[in-house]
């Protein structure tokens, strides 16, 4: 297939070099011995009854990952002691448990009730022992769609439609036994094996994820969410997503949970494909709020994520749309491969860093096609401690005539102890096509908030208004029920960070 | 004299070893010291490639590294003529300070060669540059011979002066590596249009750095037009340092050189210092030009202003970088900074990267990016009033470098700058003459 071996040679010219670091560490893993080595690999695949051919891929990972070294070139830092520890934590076996909610962090407590979820849920989700146990509670429904879609039995009514339309939506270890040819053809062609550093190893190891797959032709009735899915609670740091479009399909995808997870996996390396064929688009949303720390950046989690998706088809659309106001560290970088002639990529993103957060995010946009678009908005910001930065790629290829990219960078900074970055990179082959960028920094005018704080708000209110005024471009392309839920998140999250 | 040719850092090094003793200076412990400690950093890093950050769109392998270069004979370009000028002048050929071609008498200032300077520059020489950061820095820290060293007193407003460099036609293929240091003193001011030419066909590797003190309430304008031959390679590194209410005022035509590397370092270290960095960037067939500048903003209440325009012709690549840092020091910091590119042909590049990187929240900094090719409307309109095609491309160019060019205070820079422009479009074919603002 010509196409994926396009996808797979932009992204060879894009991982090339830059990784330095080797390190060696034991993972801890429920199942096996300490130490991550073939063995495991091997435990795992079998463990999961994969086809033989999907453990040479994983094992082929593994030894493109051992060759590899951790990337170091993001604005991000974390003691080397430190990784270590989050590698013991890394084990998808649960360590001790809080026995009650009395020994959860009374600053997460805090933020579920501004949330106003009940009791109940907060001890699931912030994995209180035993918590979850009763059968109603199974599968983790968080509260933001509990309040939309009542409980577990609708999720399965809701499968049972999407199932009439032809769509396929399971576990990616459910689609390996029952879809293994879709698996085959498309696993890896978007962010193959040896990508980088936290993909290989994602590849060697993965355990669970989601798969999607949209008939031709068909639009997808409604919001698909990993939380519809029963089998989706723990699926783990290495989650493996793959979403395909066939020709003239439509989907909405949505990631996360809008309350604050407490979890116990401190590395998150999850990679996410999507394939976007003729005249398909792709919606895929993601409100991230794992746990960030607490307020002297002790704990939280390390998100390293490979989000990618190839616009392979003409006219085809992928649109990432991402909140990232949890982890302590996200490296992220949500990209476009715009193969297919007037095919379109959107990256929409909302960041903010409190306390000692850091993030270094942005996407990357190949523009291959002709007449092939791109529009990047990202709006940062930082306050408390926090680092923020935007890193960013346009890179225009010598055939994609009339391309045209537009980027908006925004920071915000709140507070003189942190930071804001941006590192855009623009590269242009093609003389038709057009570039635009466009960055800005600043902190809240002092006039807004004085017209604020005169109108009777308190100044956390008045930096909540302000904040979210700023994110405005951004949130309004969340699906409604999430759009709600994410503006009551960005005021959580600054909190303390003024006054 | 046998000729020395040598290839690849090693071989700059070996020729360092070889040379050690005989480089002025050679006798004075601290000069002797800067240099080892520039020969060190140089052997560690080598010559910079493009897996460093800084170096990533710039390849150095073909033209530089992987090329052999000799020493600059002593004694040539005798027959050297330079055109009168109405300003005083320092002139260097292959490097080298030339006094039978200066005219120096008369300023209000003291210029004189750096390698008879040498003995007095303890503790001024090798104060900003940093070889353990900039590889081409290291370089010349190792190798350096002569330069210009400018002093102006405090007060004293020294007119304009310019700085001539010439390379000659040489089978050897000299590097030369002059080191230039300019200092203004409180209050004064100078007007600096440095000058770098060399004949058609000739290679050779002309690697000067700047070292430039601009103290309180002083300014400096800085012309800089890099009309290096086209078999030349150009790599410049300038570092300045400006204090509380100066001003450094930085304007480059980069348009020579088959690979040309203008990199700008400037820290603002006192409040209220101001830096307006502008440049044009004309790249032809065959040619490679990279402007990358870094700004520290260093202390409250500074300002910065960028622009740079690149326009690209036939088969060629264009780099910008541009950094913007703002410590946390640095309140009430105004960075703006802009750079486009105009692609004219099919076959062209331009890499931009612009960047901002902020520790103080009570900042106004923005950064913007255009890449694009000459707008079709715009050539359409012009066309429909009977222009030729050729005339209207250069009057839609003109109106695109204007921006950069009209932030030239300056009307000696800009009287030599309109040339210099003048002189690239002729190469092109296109129309000579044409006025740049």
């Amino acid at each position: 297939m010509p196409a994926v071996t396009e996808t797979l040679e932009t992204v060879q010219s894009v991982t090339d070099s830059g990784y330095k670091w080797g390190f060696e560490t034991d993972i801890e893993m429920e199942f096996a011995p300490k130490g991550l080595n073939e063995d495991i690999v091997r435990f795992i695949s079998k463990k999961k009854n994969e086809p033989e051919w999907l453990l040479e891929w994983r094992l082929k990972a593994f030894a493109m990952w051992q060759k590899m070294e951790e990337p170091t070139w993001a604005a991000v830092k974390y003691p080397p002691i430190d990784y270590q520890d989050a590698y013991y934590y890394a084990a998808p076996k649960q360590k001790v448990a809080p026995k009650s909610l009395d020994e959860v962090d009374p600053e997460l407590l805090r933020t579920y009730e501004k949330l106003g979820i009940p009791l109940k849920e907060q001890a699931i989700l912030a994995g209180v022992e035993g918590a979850g146990e009763t059968p109603a509670d199974s599968g983790r429904m968080p509260v933001a769609v509990d309040a939309v879609f009542d409980s577990v039995s609708v999720a399965t009514t809701f499968k049972a439609r999407l199932e009439k339309e032809g769509i396929i939506f399971c576990s990616i270890s459910e689609a390996v036994q029952n879809h293994p040819d879709l698996v085959r053809e498309y696993l890896g062609s978007v962010v193959p094996q040896g990508d980088n550093f936290f993909a290989a190893l994602n590849s060697a190891v993965f355990t669970d994820g989601s798969f999607v797959y949209i008939p031709k032709g068909v639009r997808c009735p409604m919001e698909l969410s990993t939380y519809f899915r029963i089998n989706a609670k723990s699926t783990g740091q290495f989650e493996r997503t793959l979403i395909i479009a066939d020709a003239g399909s439509y989907v909405s995808y949505l990631e996360g949970c809008t309350a604050p997870m407490r979890d116990e996996n401190q590395l998150h390396a999850a990679v996410v494909e999507l394939v976007a064929l003729d005249d398909a688009t792709i919606k895929y949303s993601t409100v991230q709020n794992w746990y960030p720390g607490d307020a002297e950046g002790r704990g939280g989690i390390y998100n390293f994520v490979t989000k990618r998706g190839a616009c392979r088809g003409a006219r085809s659309k992928i649109s990432w749309t991402q909140v990232e106001t949890g982890s302590a560290i996200t490296w992220k970088y949500p990209s476009c491969i715009l193969q297919g002639d007037d095919s379109v990529g959107e990256f929409y993103s909302v960041a903010i860093t409190n306390n000692y957060q850091q993030a270094d995010t942005g996407t990357k946009m190949f523009h291959i096609g002709k007449n092939t678009r791109s529009t990047i908005v990202s709006k940062g910001i930082s306050a408390g401690r926090g680092q923020n930065t935007y890193r960013g790629l346009v890179r225009i290829g010598p055939k994609a005539h009339g391309a045209r990219n537009f980027t908006q960078c925004d920071s915000l900074l709140i507070g003189d102890q942190c930071g804001a970055h941006t590192v855009p990179y623009i590269e242009n082959r093609c003389m038709t096509a057009k570039v635009e960028h466009e960055a800005t920094t600043s902190r809240i005018a002092e006039d807004q908030l004085f017209y604020c704080r005169q109108r009777g708000l308190n100044e956390e209110e008045a930096v909540g208004m302000i904040v979210n005024g700023f994110a405005r471009e951004v949130l309004k392309e969340l699906p409604m029920e999430f759009a709600v839920e994410a503006q009551k998140l960005l005021q959580i999250s600054l909190e303390g960070s003024v006054g | 004299m046998t000729a020395v040719t040598t290839t690849g850092a090693a071989a700059f090094l070996g020729r360092y070893e070889g040379l050690r003793a005989r480089l002025p200076g050679a006798r004075l412990p601290w000069v002797q010291a800067l240099r080892d400690q520039a020969a060190e950093a140089f052997r560690r890093v080598g010559f910079p490639t493009r897996r460093m950050e800084a170096w990533k769109y710039t390849d150095l392998t073909r033209a530089v590294s992987n090329s052999s270069f000799g020493e600059p004979l002593t004694g040539v370009g005798d027959t050297v003529e330079v055109r009168p000028s109405a300003h005083p002048r320092a002139v260097f050929v292959d490097g080298r300070f030339r006094a039978d071609l200066s005219t120096l008498d008369g300023v209000a200032f003291t210029a004189e060669s750096l390698a008879d300077a040498l003995p007095g520059l303890e503790g001024r020489l090798g104060a900003l540059a940093r070889p353990e950061n900039e590889p081409m820095a290291a370089l010349n820290g190792m190798l350096f011979e002569d330069g210009l060293v400018v002093d102006v007193p405090q007060g004293v407003a020294g007119g304009a002066l310019e700085l001539l460099s010439i390379a000659t036609e040489s089978e050897r293929a000299p590097a030369f590596h002059p080191r230039h240091l300019v200092r203004l003193g409180e209050g004064a001011s100078l007007t600096l249009i440095e000058s770098a030419t060399g004949p058609l066909g000739a290679r050779y590797l002309h690697n000067p750095v700047f070292e430039i003190e601009v103290a309180a309430g002083a300014r400096l304008n800085h012309g800089r037009l890099q009309q290096e031959g086209f078999d030349g390679v150009f790599l410049s590194t300038v570092y300045a340092r400006v204090a509380s209410d100066a001003a450094y005022d930085n304007f480059t035509l980069n348009a020579g050189a088959k690979l040309a590397r203008n990199e700008i370092h400037v820290a603002l270290v006192g409040p209220k210092a101001e830096a307006h960095m502008n440049g044009v960037q004309m790249v032809a067939d065959g040619q490679h030009a990279d402007t990358t500048t870094s700004l520290d903003h260093a202390a409250p209440d500074c300002s910065s202003r960028q622009t740079y325009k690149t326009v690209l012709a036939g088969r060629s690549r264009g780099v910008f970088q541009g950094k913007i840092h703002v410590h946390q020091v640095a309140q009430r910091t105004d960075g703006y900074q802009m750079n486009q590119a105009l692609l004219l042909s099919p076959e062209a590049e331009i890499d931009s990267k612009p960047q901002l990187e902020i520790y103080a929240d009570d900042v106004k900094c923005s950064h913007g990016a255009t890449v694009g090719e000459l707008d079709a409307e715009q050539m359409f309109f012009l066309r429909s009033r009977g222009i030729p095609e050729t005339q209207a491309k250069a009057i839609l160019v003109e109106a695109f470098l204007t921006e950069a060019v009209e932030g030239v205070a300056d009307e000696a820079i800009r009287a030599a700058l309109a040339r210099g422009v003048a002189g690239w479009w002729r190469r092109q074919g296109l129309p000579a003459g044409i006025e740049v603002a």
